[in-house]
């Protein structure tokens, strides 16, 4: 009985370890082609940057049984219509600024990041802008001069001021739009938007 | 004042009289070490440095919950949190970088082919990282454009060291790796070895996922996932399975034969649950629907292979009668074996199916699951090391449950486990609270998100997070004064362990 059973050899493991891990790597691979090829902007989960030329709402999909973003008819951004160019000139002006000025350590994107500051996934679509009318200035101003137009809501957190210029903050502004209009699997659930009272 | 060679020269010489009169205060000997080894103690030396500033900025980004005004406009919540996780990234890479160095020689049965550029890479990388620092603290933000991306700052959660920084690291690493592999095929291969190779080549290839700038968000943090979970949920997984692996087979004289199959066993489960695994943070970024049930399924199996870890870990314990020459590093790696269960197992499998994650993602579950897990699972075994490695400096000396002044390891490990826990269980309360105030019922909009930060609730476990973060510091700080001190004027040598067949 000294014989060890082959299933509980060295050899038998060693060639699972490599066949498992071979093998998920392989599908993990096909998988990532996939999803890179659904999720490419202006395919029909990531809509393309001139999106930002649309009115975009969050809304629940009684089919579907989740929130899904829901884009309409147009609705401009700084009164102007992008071209799908400079849409995405913009777009990347404001996410490179989201990187250079660290958002992420404070504020979550899609979820992901540092939990002192809220999420930003829907922040476009947040009734936090008190209207439609205001929203835009009101972002550029927050952005701007976080100190004086700051929004603590009771919690004394306030953003600092991160010397960003108006360009800079309306490439934020085209980036967050563009953002709320992912389609990302109903998350946040019970989203109300700014559009509520209006429907 | 230019400096003239002879002043270089001069201060130079001080400076090696000062580290001279360092180890002979420390009663640390050079001699016993060997190349790898003389290579690793540098990396743990670093890695405690870091540890030390992983656990001071951890203070100040805590203390900003329960005073939002402290240090505002100087050392705002996104710097100190940004230095917190990135001290914390680097010194657990030191910690395994200085554990594979340890081990080289000994498992190679040779000597290790390039200690001068082991050296010289140490230094680099260390200076790198000073600079990178400075660059946090003082220089903090650019303007958003590829230059602040380049020299300052990625903005990228764990991996926002600067592009220069990152061309740097993959340098260094490939030092690291040359020297391994080299090593391995001069003298001779194991299980071990082997394991350890091709994991490190997936360490090393996953970072480059991580060096490109993309404006489409979702791509972006796909492959932002790559580094990050391919990193601490598969190949560091299975690094620490090779470290506790050698270190068995080391302290407690287990036998090869079955820290290799178990070794095997666990890259099987690790690999085969970890890399599918990975689709549970592809719920909600963008990707396709199919990734809620292949990362749901795949994620929770996950804690399956740190099941097998426990039972490896306690079952070999035991059936050795507990007989080891290292008291403190066998008690850590129990600590390790516990901990990776409960950290990354437990912690991680509570909230991540996709019906229970929809509102707990992003909230202060994950912070909760991060400190237990990066704590339990890799905290503990690099500390386990650093108690192999000083005891061996220190001349192999006696190192048991009655050292003089044993009550210091024991009070560390004390302190530093029940501190971590009780961070976890405060940051956990939280966030219930705030799936259920901000998530379920607020609607995660600005106001659910303001509406559960001001809850009683969350308020107090805001203040418990920091009671217990000032356990765990005072816990550090214990450690450190037991690893400077711990078996200094200790007569008696290690107990000797017999191997097992």
């Amino acid at each position: 009985m000294s014989e060890t059973p082959k299933w509980a050899s060295e050899s038998f493991w060693k060639k699972v370890a490599v066949w498992v891990t071979a093998g998920s790597f392989l599908i993990l691979v096909i998988l990532t082609f996939d999803t890179l090829k659904q999720t490419s902007a202006g395919g029909e989960r990531v809509p393309a940057y001139s999106v930002i030329n649309k009115k975009i709402d969050y809304q629940f999909d009684k089919e579907l049984n989740k929130f899904m973003p829901v884009i309409g008819g147009q609705e401009l951004l700084f009164g102007k219509e992008f071209s799908e160019e400079e849409a995405e000139q913009l777009v990347t002006l404001g996410k490179k600024t989201t990187q250079a000025k660290n958002c992420m350590n404070c504020h979550t994107l899609l979820g992901n990041g540092a939990y002192y500051a809220p999420d930003l996934t829907k922040a476009w679509l947040d009734q936090g802008w008190l209207s439609v009318e205001l929203r835009e200035q009101q972002m550029i101003s927050f952005l701007m001069d976080p100190e004086k137009n700051a929004r603590t809501f009771g919690t004394g957190r306030k953003m600092p001021d991160l010397d960003i210029t108006e360009e800079e903050a309306k490439g934020v502004v085209a980036f967050l739009k563009w953002m709320s209009s992912i389609d990302t699997n109903g998350f946040p659930y019970n989203f109300t938007t700014i559009y509520a009272e209006d429907d | 004042m230019s400096a003239n060679p002879e002043t270089v020269t001069e201060s130079s010489s001080g400076l090696k009289e000062k580290l001279k009169a360092l180890h002979s205060w420390a009663e640390v000997d050079d001699s016993t070490l060997n190349g790898g080894q003389k290579l690793a103690v540098k990396y743990f030396m670093g890695a405690v440095i870091l540890f030390i500033f992983q656990i001071l900025f951890g203070l100040l980004a805590g203390l900003q919950f329960v005073a939002p005004g402290f240090l505002y406009d100087i050392l705002d919540f996104s710097v100190n949190r940004m230095v917190h996780i990135n001290a914390m990234i680097l010194w657990m890479l030191y910690g395994f970088i200085g554990c594979t160095y340890w081990l080289l020689e000994d498992e190679s049965d040779t000597e290790i082919v390039g200690l001068k550029l082991g050296v010289l890479g140490f230094w680099v990388l260390s200076a790198a990282i000073t600079v990178v620092v400075l660059v946090y603290l003082l220089v903090q933000t650019g303007a958003g454009n590829d230059t602040t991306l380049w020299l300052i700052n990625e903005g990228r959660e764990y991996i926002e060291a600067p592009r220069w920084a990152d061309i740097g690291i993959v340098i260094v690493m490939l030092i690291f790796f040359y020297n391994v592999v080299m090593t391995f095929s001069k003298g001779k291969w194991s299980g071990i070895a082997g394991v350890l190779t091709l994991d490190l080549v997936a360490l090393a290839g996953l970072y480059v996922a991580g060096m490109f700038y993309m404006t489409n968000i979702t791509h972006e943090q796909f492959w932002w996932w790559w580094v990050i979970h391919l990193w601490v949920e598969a190949t560091w997984e299975v690094l620490v399975g090779v470290i506790m692996a050698w270190s068995l087979m080391t302290i407690l004289g287990v036998s090869r034969k079955i820290v290799t199959t178990w070794l095997y066993i666990e890259v099987a489960l690790m690999f085969g649950s970890g890399i599918l695994g990975l689709g549970h943070h592809y719920f909600w970024i963008g990707t396709p629907e199919y990734w809620l049930t292949i990362g749901g399924f795949f994620s929770a199996l996950e804690p399956i292979p740190l099941v097998a870890m426990v039972v490896h870990a306690v079952y070999d314990s035991g059936e050795r009668g507990f007989k080891n020459m290292n008291h403190p590093a066998m008690a850590w790696l129990i600590a390790h074996a516990f901990g990776n269960f409960f950290g990354a197992g437990v912690w991680g499998f509570m909230h991540t199916l996709p019906q229970i994650n929809l509102y707990t993602h992003g909230t202060q579950w994950s912070a909760s699951h991060g400190h237990l897990a990066f704590f339990g699972a890799y905290a503990t075994i690099n500390i386990a090391f650093f108690y192999i490695a000083i005891q061996h400096w220190r001349g192999n000396v006696w190192m048991g449950a009655e050292s003089n002044n044993a009550w210091r390891w024991k009070w560390a490990l004390g302190m530093l486990n029940v501190g971590v826990l009780g961070m976890t269980i405060a940051l956990l309360i939280a966030g219930y609270e705030q799936s259920f105030i901000e998530r379920a019922i607020g609607g995660s909009t600005w106001g659910g998100y303001f509406a559960a930060q001001v809850h009683p609730s969350f308020l107090s476990a805001m203040h418990w997070r920091m009671l217990f973060g000032l356990v765990t510091a005072g816990g550090l700080g214990l450690l450190v004064w037991d690893l400077l001190t711990i078996g200094k004027g200790e007569t008696r040598k290690a107990e000797v362990i017999t191997p097992a067949e």
